[in-house]
Parts: C-alpha cells; sequence; structure tokens
C-alpha cells in the first residue's frame, strides 16, 4: 500500500477545500463528534424534511482525511432518505471498520478505501460518520470515536 | 565514543521502515534500547530466576542481590542519599499516583491546595485531580508564557498556607522547556512546601542530582530512558516515605500479618507490594550504567547540537511554526505545518521511514493555551544523527508537496 492510495486527490481535494463545510442555519438534526485521541472535533447539521436529506453540512477541525472524510460525506447524503443514509453509515462502516467487501461503497466514497491499510487513521475517516449517526437520531450529546 | 559505534548498540536501527532506514524520532515517548540492556532481560531468565526476597536458596539469593544492585545503582545515578529512597515502581506514572494517594490521604485536607504547572503532562494533572476531588482540596495552576516559560518572577504568589504541595515537571515533553527548579524549589521551601518533580523528560537527558536540586521527590521511567517498559522509579526523601502510609497492600511489603493487624516493613518494602518487575529493574540498571559509560558530557553536548540543528533546519521549510520557543530547552521540538494536520504530517513521513509523535502527547491543557488541536513532534535521543533530521526534512517537503503547498 502506497501512501498515494491513502492521499488520493480527490482526498486532498476535499481535504483541503472541504464543501458544504458551514453552519446550516435551519437544520433540525445536528451532533457533535470528539475523537479524544487526535482531538478532532466534527459538528454535522442536517435539514430533513418527510424523512429525506433536503441539505448536509459540516463544521470542524481535523486531519485531511477527517476533513474529506465529511466532506465526501455531506456531498453523499443530499437527497438521500433517511433510511439510505443509516444504510450508507453502516455500509461505510462495515468496509473501514469491519473489513466487509469494497463493493459496499460506490462513487467517490470508494476513495476513502484506501484508509484500510492504515489502521490508525482509520478512526479519522469514521469520526463524521459517527457523529451523523448520532444527528440522525436526534442525541445532542458528543459522541466520541472510543464508545 | 564514535556515533556509529553508538548506533550499532542498538539492534533496532538496522531496520528498515517502508523500504527506508528507521529514523527514530520519538524518544520523548519511548527509546529504544541497546544489546546491553536486552542481554540483561535474557540473562536474568536464563541464570538466575526466582522471587527476591524470600527463598533461602541459590538462585533466590542470586536475584535479590541483582534486585538490590540495581537500586543501588539507580541511588548513585540520581545522587539520592539512601538506597532505600529509590522505590521501584512500574512507571513515572504510578510513581505519581503514589506520592498522591499516600501523601495525599496522609497530609492533604479540606481546602487544602496542590500546586502544579500549566505545562503537565496528564498523568501529573489527574492524580492531583482525583485526590482532590476525594479531600475537597483545589487544584492551583501556575501559568506560562506564550514562549512556554513558567513566570517565575511571581511565583510567590501562587503559595499559600493552604498550599501542601507542589507537583512540576522538570522538562516539558511538548515544549522542551527546562524549567529551572533549583530556583523553584528554594522558593517552594522557604514556604515549607515539599516539591515533586516529574522527570519522565529530564533524566535521560541530564545528570540529576536529587540531593542538589534538594526536590522531595523526584520519578522517572526505565523506558524513556532506555531501560525496558513496566519499571520506573520514585525517589523521596526518606522522612516523607517514612511518613506515608503504604500505597498497596500485600506480599513483600509486611512485617507480619495476623487477621486483627498488620505492620509494615521499612521503607522502600513498604511501598512495594507483589512481586516486582525484578528483571526490568536489573535490565533498567544496565541501562543507567551505559549512560554512565557513554558520559554526561557526551550525552549533552550531542543532544544539545542535534536540537540546534533540527530547530535551524525546521525554521527554514516555509510554513512551519515552532511551538514554545524557551530559553533553555532540551530535545523536544513541537511544530505546526500551515495547510497540513499533524496527523497526515506524521503518516507521510513514517513512509519516509521517520517516525514522529503527532496529537496532543497527553498534554491537552497545552493545545488549549496555543489554541491548536494538535501538533507534530520531534524528540531525540543519543543516536540520532544530523543525517536523520535531514531525512525528517526531506520527508516534511515530500508531504508539502502532496498537499500542494
Amino acid at each position: 500500500m502506497n501512501m498515494k492510495d491513502l492521499y488520493q486527490e480527490l482526498i486532498i481535494d476535499h481535504g483541503t477545500h472541504p464543501r458544504n463545510c458551514c453552519v446550516l442555519a435551519n437544520a433540525n438534526g445536528t451532533a457533535e463528534g470528539f475523537n479524544p485521541l487526535c482531538g478532532d472535533k466534527i459538528q454535522v447539521y442536517l435539514k430533513i424534511e418527510n424523512q429525506k436529506i433536503e441539505n448536509a453540512s459540516f463544521t470542524g477541525s481535523g486531519c485531511a482525511i477527517s476533513i474529506a472524510s465529511a466532506s465526501l460525506m455531506t456531498e453523499a447524503l443530499i437527497g438521500k432518505s433517511v433510511q439510505e443514509a443509516l444504510a450508507l453509515s453502516h455500509a461505510f462502516h462495515a468496509v473501514l471498520v469491519n473489513d466487509n467487501n469494497n463493493d459496499h461503497l460506490n462513487g467517490k466514497l470508494t476513495a476513502l478505501i484506501g484508509v484500510k491499510a492504515f489502521p490508525a487513521r482509520v478512526k479519522c475517516a469514521t469520526l463524521s460518520w459517527h457523529t451523523l449517526r448520532a444527528a440522525l437520531e436526534h442525541n445532542s450529546k458528543t459522541v466520541s470515536t472510543e464508545n | 565514543m564514535n556515533i556509529d559505534t553508538i548506533r550499532s548498540h542498538f539492534p533496532i536501527l538496522k531496520k528498515l521502515i517502508h523500504k527506508h532506514p528507521l529514523v527514530y524520532l520519538d524518544n520523548a515517548a519511548t527509546t529504544q534500547k541497546p544489546q546491553c540492556v536486552l542481554d540483561a532481560l535474557e540473562d536474568y531468565y536464563c541464570e538466575i530466576n526466582a522471587n527476591i526476597h524470600r527463598g533461602v536458596y541459590y538462585l533466590s539469593e542470586k536475584s535479590t542481590q541483582a534486585f538490590e544492585k540495581a537500586r543501588c545503582i539507580v541511588q548513585r545515578f540520581i545522587n539520592a542519599q539512601h538506597p532505600q529512597e529509590c522505590i521501584f515502581v512500574k512507571s513515572t506514572t504510578e510513581a505519581i499516583n503514589l506520592v498522591a494517594r499516600s501523601f495525599g490521604d496522609q497530609f492533604i485536607k479540606e481546602n487544602d491546595e496542590i500546586l502544579i504547572s500549566a505545562m503537565e503532562h496528564h498523568s501529573n494533572i489527574v492524580p492531583w485531580q482525583m485526590i482532590c476531588q476525594n479531600k475537597g482540596a483545589h487544584l492551583k495552576i501556575i501559568p506560562m508564557n506564550t514562549k512556554g516559560e513558567l513566570s517565575i518572577d511571581t511565583l510567590s504568589q501562587y503559595f499559600s498556607k493552604k498550599t501542601k504541595l507542589l507537583a512540576i515537571t522538570h522538562v516539558s515533553n511538548v515544549l522542551g522547556t527546562l524549567n529551572p527548579l533549583r530556583d523553584i524549589i528554594k522558593e517552594a521551601h522557604a514556604h515549607n512546601i515539599p516539591v515533586l518533580v516529574d522527570g519522565a523528560q529530564s533524566a535521560p537527558h541530564l545528570k540529576v542530582d536529587v540531593q542538589d536540586l534538594d526536590c522531595d521527590f523526584f520519578t522517572f521511567s526505565g523506558h524513556k530512558i532506555y531501560g525496558p517498559t513496566g519499571i520506573g522509579i520514585l525517589y523521596g526523601k526518606a522522612h516523607w516515605l517514612k511518613a506515608m502510609p503504604p500505597y498497596q497492600g500485600g506480599g513483600e511489603m509486611i512485617l507480619q500479618v495476623t487477621f486483627e493487624k498488620t505492620t509494615y516493613k521499612e521503607i522502600p518494602f513498604k511501598f512495594e507490594a507483589g512481586t516486582p518487575a525484578i528483571a526490568e529493574a536489573i535490565a533498567l540498571s544496565s541501562a543507567l550504567e551505559y549512560l554512565n559509560a557513554l558520559g554526561w558530557d557526551y550525552i549533552t553536548t550531542h543532544e544539545r547540537d542535534l536540537l540546534d540543528y533540527a530547530i535551524d533546519a525546521l525554521s527554514l521549510v516555509p510554513g512551519l511554526k515552532i511551538i514554545g520557543t524557551p530559553q533553555e530547552r532540551i530535545g523536544v521540538i513541537s511544530f505546526t505545518m500551515d495547510g497540513i494536520h499533524p496527523h497526515d504530517i506524521g503518516t507521510i513521513v513514517d513512509q519516509f521511514g521517520v517516525a514522529i509523535r503527532t496529537g496532543h502527547h497527553c498534554a491537552m491543557p497545552i493545545m488549549d493555551f496555543f489554541s491548536i488541536p494538535a501538533t507534530a513532534r520531534v524528540s531525540f535521543g543519543i543516536y540520532n544523527t544530523h543525517e536523520e533530521i535531514d531525512c525528517l526534512i526531506k520527508a516534511l517537503q515530500e508531504a508539502k508537496l502532496l498537499f500542494k503547498l
């Protein structure tokens, strides 16, 4: 596994110029995620109408992997139903953490599969997805990658 | 001694990491081990393994002798007055917890104060917070300036009649600051306040003399000073250790046990409940003798040279900012780089065989003080070279290229 498999063009692009990186004023689902191992913090904002994610954004600080993952996640979420979003978050977790078949992911999110070869960095990639699940469950407490 | 000879004593330094020679620059986290330390561990188990202070047979006597000889080597290494002032614990963290629990139990009451500094490692913060919570006491903090130096001139204003202990680091594991402990301890003693020194980052790099410092407690870890993990030292002045209750109960630390009452042994055994890390204690003493043989002149000159060379080289990297610029410092440099998070720096330089630490370094309050989430940190040891620092700089430049900076 080469470093360039981890830091692909798309990751560098989204990691340094993240999309949907702002507070969503009319959000009705938000949550904060924290990775105590490295201090990364992510807030996720969702605007949900009739069980559909109309808009999604995030703010926070972190490494290129965690920021790119959050950026790509918000892009993937917009337009999806809550059910589809949850399914995607489970698929993402299954591929990166449980080493399930990579086919469970498609599109731009496949750029994050390279993280699997760097176990110390997997939590960077999953932080925003943990936070997403908390936001969908209207969990107002800060979620941590450690529990 | 020639640097190549020194490097040849450390088997791991021959390793290739991602097809590059290992450049190990995380010595503040743990150091690599010389062959003599590895041999000491093997010799112990092959030649004299037996439990100590119990058996009347040959092996038990041999292992007891070796263990107590190790204690004497520790005593001379830090220039303690008596060997029984040196207690074997598992780490600096355990040493501080021992004092927090035992000293805290005996001497800290409601509304008392414990003083620490703004640049402490979590292990010199949390044990004091715990005892403060138990006793209803208060934790007070000596602040630092933006260079990463403590405000020594105004020190006395932090001492009060309620202050029961000052717990302070000798060298910051993030900023590299070498605190002027002799002055600080003198000032504390003028107010009748005993001082515990966290020496985890100083003992490997400078000649420690606990009598000259006049500290009441001094702690350090074996694995950060070229010895094994699982062993550390608590030094305490005998009169304090005698006045403190045992930290743990069990075998080894008792004189007589009945179901009604137990009497304890004298120091140091009172604080060494259970079978200690015998092999590790002996191997630690081998590491200390190895450093003695190298000599402090060599160690301090070599590491000073590495520090100066690295600061100059890092300062030339555009966008790189060194965190903490204290006047007096020892071989630790923390830095950030514009446009690249420390974790990305750490992963990328690792691909070139360069091992550095990234994150908050178990010192979150320092990160908060400088308003940064994390830093990258390089830290030096006796075996590092200019060429290795050049490798680091090259790897940092690769990271910038990758991030199009």
